[in-house]
């Protein structure tokens, strides 16, 4: 890591430090939200942006770190049994629902997820005596750490705040390891890749698994949080809303999901104020960002340095296959 | 004679009703450079693939080093020591011309888990930028692959081939788009490797100077059979593969 991007990390957490300072009790809660859905959407992006694995199954992953969380804090235990929990049982679904993508890609790959997604919500709704079906999961404690409550707004967000710097940490360790390399190496040309080496198998399962681990962090960091979890929010429309967070922020680049996340739960909270136009205003903002850079917010703004400073560009004339 | 480092036993591949590849043997001696040539749907690349684990031969074996390798996964190849490049542009583009390298050399090093808390780099940089130098690629050493030109891409492949030390090294098409220059290049880089550490080729090439000068031994297919093998000079004397490849 550079100087300057050093000091840009520690500008950036004492922003994150100071931010909720003076604020009020909802604006604290929408970057509590903020903090936990980057986790999720990193997650996607370490599937998606980093080792080109197609997953339309987030949210359900959250979902299943949620409920998990949610059942082992209403029994008494202590929050880190269930992170701790979360996160082991998502890796090892994540592996299982890995296992497709060894034989179909893309959009196949796609629609195999999204029925994971909809398998998921199905028991989450149906299974009551354990998920408290339609009506869900209320009254989760929020956990105390060396006599430290979290049940205060403020310190929540802080608590959120060291969760969320673990996983980025985690995730930064990661795609700057060898394993990221070789999840770049997945998503570029498998075919090179795996005579090189490369485990293809291996390390396509493991895209899988952690990404989804990040999903269930996620969703142990939502249980407390909103202290009320259903079905409902771990539906397919929130595992194309982590998508488009991945998206708009730009797949495959570090900062994309916590910038997409901002996007998707920030900038709606913006509009508000043109009431019942917002969404449509958000939409038409999303096409636009996304025809003119499909990179994303941080290819956007790759392309504006690029003018100032030009750099050098990947050729779109010699793509594989390509023969002059 | 020391062990063969490829041997091929008695190959056949059909398509359907096509016969590809008819009952083909041949051992390559460690440290040889051997052409493969004939003219298109000859049986080559359907040959390279059953060495490479890419197709499960009807009949016979392919053993590399004494193990047999049919229908082996490509990675698990890799490690036994086997290098390919492929005949279309095959570097990974968005990472610089060093990340090759390194990604070509680190699962060659230490355990998955090893990877994952050692250093960045694999402890690789030192040995890649070695690599990039005996390619001349030393001013591209930062560059993203994919910003290359062709002929630069084509070394970044034959380098990344050779990364991880391999007894034996098949390459499709080397010369295959490449200018006059960057081709003496690639010849001169390809013959002092094989110098210096006696790796072993399998050429196929359809660039009949390039093939004469590079290789050692040649071995001509026609429909899908061996018709001549013998030094470079033998096989343009001979008139069998003067008629069925080379031409008047």
């Amino acid at each position: 890591m550079s100087r300057k991007h050093l000091f840009f990390v520690i500008l950036a957490i004492a922003v994150l430090i100071l931010a909720p300072l003076g604020q009020k009790n909802y604006i604290i809660y929408v970057m509590c939200s903020w903090l936990m859905f980057s986790v999720a959407a990193m997650g996607l992006n370490l599937t998606l942006g980093y080792a080109g694995q197609v997953s339309l199954a987030q949210a359900s992953f959250v979902g299943i770190g949620a409920y998990i969380t949610s059942l082992i804090t209403l029994a008494g235990y202590h929050w880190v049994l269930g992170w701790l929990a979360a996160m082991g049982a998502t890796f090892v679904i994540g592996l299982i629902l890995g296992y497709p993508a060894l034989r179909v890609q893309h959009h196949f790959l796609a629609f195999v997820t999204l029925a994971f997604n909809t398998i998921v919500f199905l028991v989450f709704r149906n299974e009551e005596e354990i998920t408290g079906g339609s009506f869900g999961l209320v009254g989760m404690p929020r956990p105390e750490f060396f006599g430290i409550q979290t049940m205060q707004q403020i310190n929540f967000y802080y608590f959120t705040l060291v969760l969320f710097l673990i996983s980025a940490f985690v995730f930064w360790w990661i795609v700057n390891s060898p394993w990221g390399r070789a999840f770049k190496a997945l998503r570029e040309n498998p075919i090179r890749a795996e005579s090189l080496g490369v485990d293809t198998r291996r390390i396509t399962l493991l895209a899988f698994g952690i990404g989804c681990a990040f999903g269930g962090g996620a969703g142990a960091i939502m249980a407390p949080l909103v202290q009320f979890i259903e079905p409902g929010s771990f539906s397919l429309i929130h595992s194309l809303k982590i998508l488009l967070m991945v998206v708009v922020g730009g797949a495959g680049f570090f900062y994309g999901p916590m910038l997409g996340a901002a996007v998707v739960i920030i900038l709606p909270e913006f509009l508000r104020f043109t009431e019942g136009y917002y969404l449509m205003i958000y939409a038409f903002l999303v096409i636009v960002l996304m025809v003119y850079s499909p990179n994303g917010l941080i290819g956007l703004g790759q392309k504006l340095m690029a003018r100032l400073k030009p750099q050098q560009e990947v050729r779109k004339d010699m793509q594989k296959g390509a023969q002059l | 004679m020391s062990q063969s480092v490829l041997s091929i036993r008695n190959i056949s591949k059909s398509f359907g009703g096509i016969k590809a590849v008819r009952d083909v043997s041949f051992d390559v001696q460690p440290g040889e450079v051997l052409g493969l040539i004939g003219p298109n749907g000859s049986g080559k690349s359907t040959l390279f693939n059953c060495v490479l684990g890419q197709l499960r031969p009807d009949t016979g074996q392919v053993t590399v080093k004494g193990t047999s390798v049919s229908g082996m996964r490509a990675a698990d190849l890799n490690k036994l020591g086997v290098g390919r490049t492929f005949q279309q542009l095959s570097v990974f583009p968005q990472m610089s011309v060093i990340e090759n390298i390194i990604l070509a050399g680190q699962e060659h090093h230490g355990s998955m888990v090893s990877r994952l808390f050692g250093p960045s780099d694999a402890g690789l940089t030192g040995e890649a930028e070695q690599m990039i130098a005996f390619f001349r690629l030393e001013h591209l050493r930062d560059e993203m692959a994919g910003s290359l030109s062709y002929g630069q891409q084509k070394l970044l492949d034959a380098a990344m081939a050779f990364m991880a030390g391999p007894d034996l090294v098949l390459l499709d098409e080397p010369a295959g788009g490449v200018n006059l220059t960057m081709l003496g290049h690639l010849k001169d880089r390809l013959q002092t490797y094989n110098r210096e550490h006696g790796t072993t080729f399998v050429v196929i090439e359809h660039n009949m100077e390039f093939v004469m000068s590079l290789c050692t031994r040649i071995i001509v297919l026609a429909e899908g059979a061996i018709i001549a093998e013998g030094s470079p000079d033998d096989i343009r004397s001979n008139q069998q593969v003067i008629d069925a490849y080379l031409g008047g």
